[in-house]
């Protein structure tokens, strides 16, 4: 389900049927269905502009674009099947797709106006796992499988710009995030760092490593512990009208709080397989600030610790750790507010000014395992398995949160 | 020296000495026996003198002696014991004088034997101790070097061993790094033997894509639609437009816009990142050459090369001002003059700086050489100096001030004051020196007072007693007179004038005797009971009276004053009242002195 860009459309794809329907908020007469039919459906996506549905048929055979304007129908063929084979530039002119011909690997630069090709080229790489643009819209990186490190760097019209690599035979690249300004390019890899590129020379700046000892006397470690639950206290119930209240008071649910371990620390590891495949070590999961002062970084080997790592420093500034493996994280899109999530009944917030845990209220347990921010940075949606609740922050300092709570079926 | 021992056993006797005498001078024998000859003939010399002589020379064989003993002399060199031969049958006379001439060369000859044989000897035991210290040297040293040698070859196993570690080492290495080489070729094989089995699988995929392809594009079933109520408006509200070769340029146009527009922009960020160091450098320059040209004055050697560079930096920096303008252009030859001129300012700080490490290094070797230049360590002692200084004073001041405040501050402590007191004292003591001899000197005069009271006491009891017994004698006339007169006026004038006096004189008595009592009671700081008095003195009113008051009056030397001037009559003046007057005027004064001293 996907909203289009400019919010008057709502999208629904079944993929096992085959079927997109799109209703529109304005008219709610107004409906529209599209049905693959036999060729089936693995992904379908707007376009940015808010008229045009991609649909990813199985196997990856074609891409077909339906325009809700003209009713026409376009048709990409040979998409690459990748992790990250399409990506549309923030300001919603160009699409970069991912194709793969006689085992060789392109990339077509879309002009997502009327869907003309502008450039297509082919790239230096081995299995081509993903692009991504540049926040504004002039370099395109394409990055190799994890069985190579290599990351080559193309401008719009398709002139290669640089290549990088680090390292050769080991794992490589496991997730690459731009930073907001477009000034870094950062690279998580399977060896457990992050590189940063600048946009400047395209070579590395610096790289971030993510021991499981952290030494560095600067480094603030906050370590989430159990508060012991008040004795005898029983369960509360809450009336769902609580309002302005600080969830860490109530309920006699294990509740948590954040506690500043002394360095020097050691965090818990984990210790990956070596004869899978995808072992869960590298750093899987990397997350720019807005204002590119912050980057956030998950290393699958330790997934309980949440590294934030100072880029005008460049080097880490907080390691949070949790109770429980962090699941996702993500930055409010106005500060430098992070909020995580670990699957449990509670959402972390932290922030250069401190930190803090807040316990979603509800009856039973409430695992988050998702959240979303909001675009203006007031309002966190924290998913679960079937509820969501939309947390609510104020302005002031002290995130005193006012709960709303809603029950919805998804 | 075996030989020798023998020798010299005093217990040898003469014969035995004698025969190796014999045998010595028969063979002319080597330096040892020679000794052995000396020595025998120096020791038995004095024992056995005469033994010795007469074993050689008897009465009987005197001639054969003498031509003997003539012989031998003249073999030695000695002129002959015989006078000239007049004639040649004549026999041959004992020349005495060449006897005695012989003699003494003889003995001289023994003389310088013995010290040389002294010598010898001496030499002999020098030399014997010398080899022996020179033979342990050598055992020494020989232990020495085997020691050594023993340590060389213990050394040199380890240094081998030591060496084949390190080529096994090296070896191991080796293999390690042709193992790891081998790895790697044989990934990089695999590697290439998947991408192509990789590919081969690609190709069969994709051409099932494309059958299916195929399949899917042919059914072409009316489901694959888009069924759509009605057409939506574009999102910016324009008509569609066709596709045609124009879209495609000005699709190419845009694109080459969008990247102009972001190169434009982070050429401009580069400009303005280039101006602001170009800016620091400059300034940075500025600075160096200020700090450096002071140094004009320093040593003549750097003077010249200082001078030099600042001189002709500044005419660059002339010739620069006027080209500032220029750099904005940031060609190649304004930044290279730039990054030039700072390289060679700052090439001329450093040496600058390491001239003065220098110098301050030599001035700590050498001393002070320079004025101006103050070595390190006198500096750095002149500062502990100043700083202990600066302590001291600090902790004089802090104690200072705790006096002042002490000083101020009323409540103290016995102590403080006990203190206080020591400070004063002084003064104290020499006042009460001052008056502690005045106190004796008034104990003197007291004493001497006492003396003439007592002898006055002595005389008035006497008196009284006599005028005692002459009233009662008068009385009695009175009495038997009163019967037969009458004169009460004259009387009681004269009664109450006895009385008076009486009682004066009793005052007299009492109050001398109060202060009889008086010096060695303040020793003991009790009044004295008047038991003695009341006793001593005849029971009456008056003198009860007087008791009394006195009584009273001794437990305070103020009310006896008060007190004695009252009773005082008029008529009784003279010495004593005076006496009275002052000797308890002047009790006051001594009180406390005695006070002081009691304390």
């Amino acid at each position: 389900m996907e909203w289009s860009a400019d919010s008057l459309f709502i999208l629904c794809a079944m993929y096992k049927r085959g079927l997109v329907q799109v209703w529109s908020l304005e008219q709610p007469e107004w409906h529209c269905k599209i049905d693959e039919g036999s060729a089936g459906l693995v992904a379908s996506c707007w376009s940015p502009d808010g008229r045009h549905i991609l649909n990813t048929t199985e196997f990856h055979l074609r891409v077909t674009v339906w325009s809700l304007c003209t009713k026409s129908v376009s048709y990409i063929k040979y998409p690459k099947a990748c992790q990250q084979g399409m990506a549309f530039t923030r300001d919603g002119r160009y699409m970069a797709l991912a194709e793969r011909r006689d085992c060789k690997d392109f990339v077509s630069i879309f002009v997502c106006s009327d869907w003309q090709l502008l450039r297509h080229f082919d790239t230096d790489t081995q299995d081509l796992a993903g692009v991504e643009w540049a926040p504004n819209g002039c370099v395109l990186a394409v990055w190799d499988s994890c069985l190579e490190y290599k990351v080559l760097l193309y401008s719009l019209d398709g002139r290669l710009l640089s290549v990088y690599s680090a390292y050769e035979w080991s794992l490589g690249i496991k997730s690459v995030a731009w930073s907001p300004s477009s000034q870094f390019l950062a690279i998580g890899s399977y060896d457990g760092k992050v590189r940063l590129l600048n946009h400047v020379t395209w070579k590395m700046t610096t790289e971030f490593g993510h021991p499981a000892a952290i030494s560095n006397p600067k480094t603030v470690v906050y370590r989430e512990v159990e508060k012991s639950p008040p004795p005898g206290l029983g369960h509360l119930s809450l009336p769902p009208s609580r309002a302005g209240a600080r969830p860490l008071t109530n309920a006699a649910a294990s509740e948590s709080k954040y506690e500043v371990a002394s360095v020097p620390i050691s965090l818990q590891t984990l210790k990956p397989a070596a004869d899978r495949a995808n072992p869960r070590m590298g750093v899987g999961m990397l997350a720019f600030s807005p204002d590119s002062y912050f980057l956030a970084t998950r290393n699958d080997n330790i997934p309980n610790a949440v590294w934030v790592w100072d880029i005008q420093k460049l080097r880490l500034f907080v390691v949070l750790e949790q109770l429980c493996p962090v699941r996702s994280f993500q930055w409010d899109p106005q500060q430098p507010r992070l909020a995580i999530c670990t699957g449990g009944n509670k959402v972390y917030l932290w922030s250069p000014a401190g930190c803090v845990s807040v316990q979603v209220p509800g009856e039973g347990d409430f695992p988050v395992l998702a959240l979303c921010w909001h675009s203006s940075g007031d309002s966190l949606a924290l998913l679960g398995k079937d509820h969501f609740c939309l947390c609510f922050l104020e302005t002031s300092k002290d995130v005193g949160a006012a709960f709303g709570r809603r029950d919805s079926c998804t | 020296m075996g030989d020798w021992m023998t020798v010299t056993d005093p217990g040898l006797s003469a014969e035995s000495q004698n025969i190796s005498l014999y045998t010595s001078e028969t063979k002319m024998s080597p330096s040892s026996l020679y000794s052995q000859q000396v020595l025998c003939s120096s020791i038995p010399l004095s024992k056995n003198v005469h033994s010795f002589f007469s074993a050689f020379c008897t009465e009987e064989n005197i001639e054969q002696s003498i031509s003997y003993l003539d012989q031998e002399l003249t073999t030695f060199g000695f002129p002959s014991l015989y006078e000239e031969p007049k004639s040649k049958e004549a026999k041959k006379e004992l020349n005495i004088v060449a006897v005695l001439n012989c003699m003494n060369e003889l003995l001289v000859l023994q003389r310088k034997n013995l010290l040389a044989q002294e010598n010898v000897e001496t030499q002999n035991l020098k030399l014997g101790s010398d080899m022996d210290h020179l033979q342990s040297c050598y055992a020494k040293l020989k232990e020495q070097l085997e020691a050594s040698r023993r340590e060389i070859i213990g050394l040199q196993e380890r240094d081998r061993q030591l060496q084949c570690k390190n080529r096994n080492l090296h070896q191991l290495l080796k293999n390690e790094k042709d193992e790891v080489q081998k790895l790697q070729n044989i990934i990089a094989s695999r590697a290439t033997q998947y991408n192509h089995d990789m590919k081969r699988k690609e190709r069969e995929y994709n051409k099932l894509k494309e059958r299916l392809h195929q399949l899917v594009m042919n059914k072409k079933d009316k489901k694959i639609a888009m069924d759509v109520l009605n057409y939506v408006g574009r999102a910016d509200g324009k008509r569609g437009s066709w596709r045609t070769g124009k879209t495609e340029a000005r699709n190419e146009d845009e694109m080459y816009k969008i990247l102009l527009n972001d190169y434009e922009y982070r050429q401009k960020q580069i400009l303005m990142e280039n101006a602001e160091l170009k800016k620091v450098l400059q300034q940075m320059k500025k600075e160096m050459i200020s700090l450096l040209s002071p140094q004009k004055k320093t040593p003549r050697e750097r003077a010249d090369e200082s001078t030099g560079a600042v001189i002709s930096d500044v005419e660059e920096d002339g010739g620069e001002l006027s080209r500032e303008s220029m750099w904005d252009l940031s060609c190649e030859t304004v930044r290279e003059q730039l990054t030039n001129s700072i390289r060679k300012q700052w090439r001329i700080l450093k040496s600058h700086v390491e001239k003065l490490d220098n110098q301050v290094s030599k001035v700590n070797l050498e001393g002070f050489n320079d004025e101006d230049v103050i070595s390190r360590q006198d500096h750095e002692q002149e500062t502990e100096k100043l700083e202990l200084e600066i302590q001291q004073c600090k902790e004089m001041i802090k104690t200072q001030q705790q006096l002042l405040q002490q000083q101020l501050a009323t409540a103290c402590d016995d102590d403080t004051t006990s203190l206080l007191r020591d400070c004063y004292l002084l003064e104290e003591k020499e006042r009460l020196k001052e008056e502690w001899s005045l106190f004796k000197e008034q104990k003197k005069n007291f004493e001497r007072e006492r003396r003439s009271f007592t002898e006055a006491a002595i005389r008035l009891g006497l008196e009284r007693k006599a005028f005692e017994e002459e009233r009662a004698s008068w009385l009695k006339q009175q009495f038997l007179n009163m019967t037969t007169f009458d004169h009460p006026n004259s009387e009681n004038v004269k009664l109450f004038s006895a009385f008076s006096g009486s009682s004066d004189q009793d005052n007299l008595p009492v109050h001398s005797k109060q202060r009889q009592k008086k010096p060695p009671s303040t020793s003991n700081g009790s009044p004295v009971c008047t038991s003695k008095m009341t006793k001593s003195l005849p029971a009456s009113p008056t003198l009860d009276s007087c008791q009394t008051r006195s009584c009273v009056s001794e437990h305070s030397s103020v009310s006896v004053l008060t007190v004695t001037p009252e009773e005082m009559k008029p008529d009784q003046v003279g010495r004593e009242c005076t006496s009275q007057t002052w000797s308890v005027v002047s009790r006051p004064g001594a009180q406390p002195g005695c006070s002081v001293d009691a304390l």
